[in-house]
């Protein structure tokens, strides 16, 4: 490596970590997002030139091929299933990691110390667990499989052993010259992400995706090692810090331990506290009856209204809706904010994406910590395709997967209005006890529909 | 030597990264998971030496295949995380 090399991937590092730092603001996020992308471009330019490889036409087709592919499918892509778009892109990182160590350990050559044996072995194990597992997630994500956990007998032990079985293949294949052990590793690892990603529910995915974008990272940073490639060394042990922030940011926002998310002491079955329909009708009865005063009546007076927006809100595409009756509201000068929680949506920050999607200010967008005490001097909460976070049952219902878990206090408003598809729980199975509070009223049906209603007759 | 000099890139470039990312407000958490993500593309620096100075044919391919699925992982995600940014408006 020439000095001149070591300063110049230095100067690369220093720029990528500015320009995350550029991402802490809405205002300099977008700026901070392309010094990233320039200084990558830098990067590969520079590794390109150092090895004297930059007249190869093999590697210029593969880079203008993986463009084309990474740019349709990025203009392509809705807000909606950005959560299973960054999983997918993910996976391909983890892949493309694993199989450089592949490939180097296929070339290897026979003056290769115990360092590069062992970090090319262990690229190739965690790159092909990042590759199977975020899979995984964005086919559960994106609904092509089951979002359920599924989970096999004895399934921890079969992960427990499949651990085992990876150290003890990595020992034997220092010895082995041998590259039948070498993809019999990869197939375990490939197989253990598949196990590991299979039993996570779908109210735990913003937890494993960050989990998963931290080993990419790390697999990036592992890589490097085994091709003395300080830069890739560096951004890579950037990136897996990055996810393991945001990873214990999920656990501390659901109460949960990551070992307990990891080993399925997660989700359970919805019939498990199932409903009773006869609550049911009596309620949708107690909604139709209502006499007292319309959502609409209510809204009309009201001085302030905090919103809520939960997944389901974005599943029938409201958010369009709900930026109308904010701008009906202030029209009246009500004050209107919005309350998210931090797994609202399927991925840290998604519920963010999806308001500012719909034209929504950034500044009106509270922290469930910065506005769970307004609730109690406001006189409408609106709750929109949320169930599990606005859920009182969490700090009561002991044994049930949501005790513990902080929620929005909704129901110490003077009146909640809740625009939900169904009385039914959500992912935790449990039932939502805000829905019989006296001061709650509850119009069911279509999000989008029941917004557009709302606002006709406020309007009217 | 170098072995050494890498485990402290890896560590210093580790704690640099922590200390900055914890002050990303939850409101960009999406936009800087898929721009960190992005940035995991860099795995393209080791695909594109490993391809170059493999000798069997079969190596070209898997680091030909490598390229392109860091390219995407690079390229798309720089890109959507764009897409994602430009939608932040004050009012």
């Amino acid at each position: 490596m020439s000095e001149i090399y070591i300063v110049a991937s230095t100067i690369l590092a220093i720029l990528v970590l500015f320009g995350i730092k550029l991402m802490s603001s809405p205002k300099t996020a977008v700026r901070g997002n392309r010094l990233s992308a320039i200084s990558m471009l830098v990067a590969v330019i520079l590794v390109l030139g150092a090895n004297d490889i930059i007249q190869l036409p093999l590697l210029w087709i593969a880079i203008i091929l993986g463009s084309m592919i990474g740019y349709a499918l990025a203009l392509k892509v809705p807000m909606i299933k950005m959560p299973q778009m960054v999983a997918l892109y993910n996976g391909l990182g983890g892949a493309a990691s694993a199989l450089v160590a592949l490939v180097e350990i296929l070339e290897a050559t026979s003056q290769q110390n115990y360092f590069v044996l062992f970090t090319s072995r262990l690229a190739l194990i965690i790159g092909g667990i990042t590759f199977s597992g975020s899979i995984i997630a964005a086919a559960k994500l994106d609904k092509r499989i089951s979002q359920r956990p599924a989970v096999l007998p004895h399934h921890k032990i079969i992960s427990n052993m499949m651990i085992i079985v990876l150290i003890l293949l990595l020992i034997l294949s220092f010895s082995l010259n041998n590259s039948l052990v070498v993809f019999i590793i990869l197939i375990v690892a490939l197989t253990f992400g598949v196990l590991f990603a299979m039993r996570i529910g779908g109210a735990d995915m913003p937890i494993i995706i960050s989990l998963l974008n931290s080993l990419s990272g790390l697999a990036a940073a592992i890589c490097g090692f085994t091709v003395f490639e300080p830069l890739l060394v560096s951004v890579g042990a950037i990136v897996g810090a990055s996810g393991l922030i945001l990873t214990n940011n999920m656990c501390v926002a659901m109460n949960r331990s990551l070992s307990n998310v990891l080993t399925g002491g997660t989700t359970m079955c919805a019939s498990k506290f199932s409903s009773n329909s006869k609550d049911e009708v009596r309620m949708e009865e107690k909604a139709e009856t209502e006499t007292k005063k319309s959502p609409a009546e209510i809204l009309k007076r009201a001085k302030k209204v905090i919103i809520v927006p939960g997944y389901g809100m974005a599943v029938s595409q409201a958010q369009f809706y709900v930026k109308n009756l904010t701008e009906v509201l202030e029209k009246s000068g009500t004050e209107v904010k919005f309350a998210i929680h931090p797994v609202a949506g399927r991925m840290p920050g998604h519920m963010n994406v999806l308001l500012a999607e719909a034209d929504i200010p950034y500044e009106k967008l509270c922290e469930m910590d910065d506005i769970n005490d307004q609730f109690a001097e406001t006189d409408v909460a609106i709750v929109i395709g949320a169930c599990d976070v606005t859920n009182p049952a969490a700090n009561t219902a002991e044994g049930t997967p949501i005790y513990g878990m902080p929620v929005l206090k909704t129901g110490e408003a003077k009146n909640v209005i809740v625009c939900n598809l169904d009385t039914n729980p959500g992912y935790s199975g449990v039932e939502n006890s805000l829905y019989t509070m006296p001061n709650v009223q509850l119009i069911l049906g279509n999000a989008a529909d029941t917004i557009k209603e709302l606002i006709n007759n406020l309007e009217g | 030597m170098e072995m050494a000099l890498l485990l402290l890139i890896f560590l210093i470039s580790a704690i640099l990264g922590y200390k900055i990312i914890k002050k990303v407000p939850t409101l960009l958490h999406t936009p800087l998971m898929s721009g960190t993500n992005a940035i995991s593309g860099v795995t393209i620096l080791g695909s594109l030496v490993s391809t170059a100075f493999s000798l069997m044919f079969s190596s070209k391919i898997l680091g030909f295949i490598a390229i392109v699925l860091a390219t995407v992982n690079l390229v798309g995600g720089f890109v959507v995380t764009d897409r994602m940014l430009k939608m932040f408006k004050n009012k």
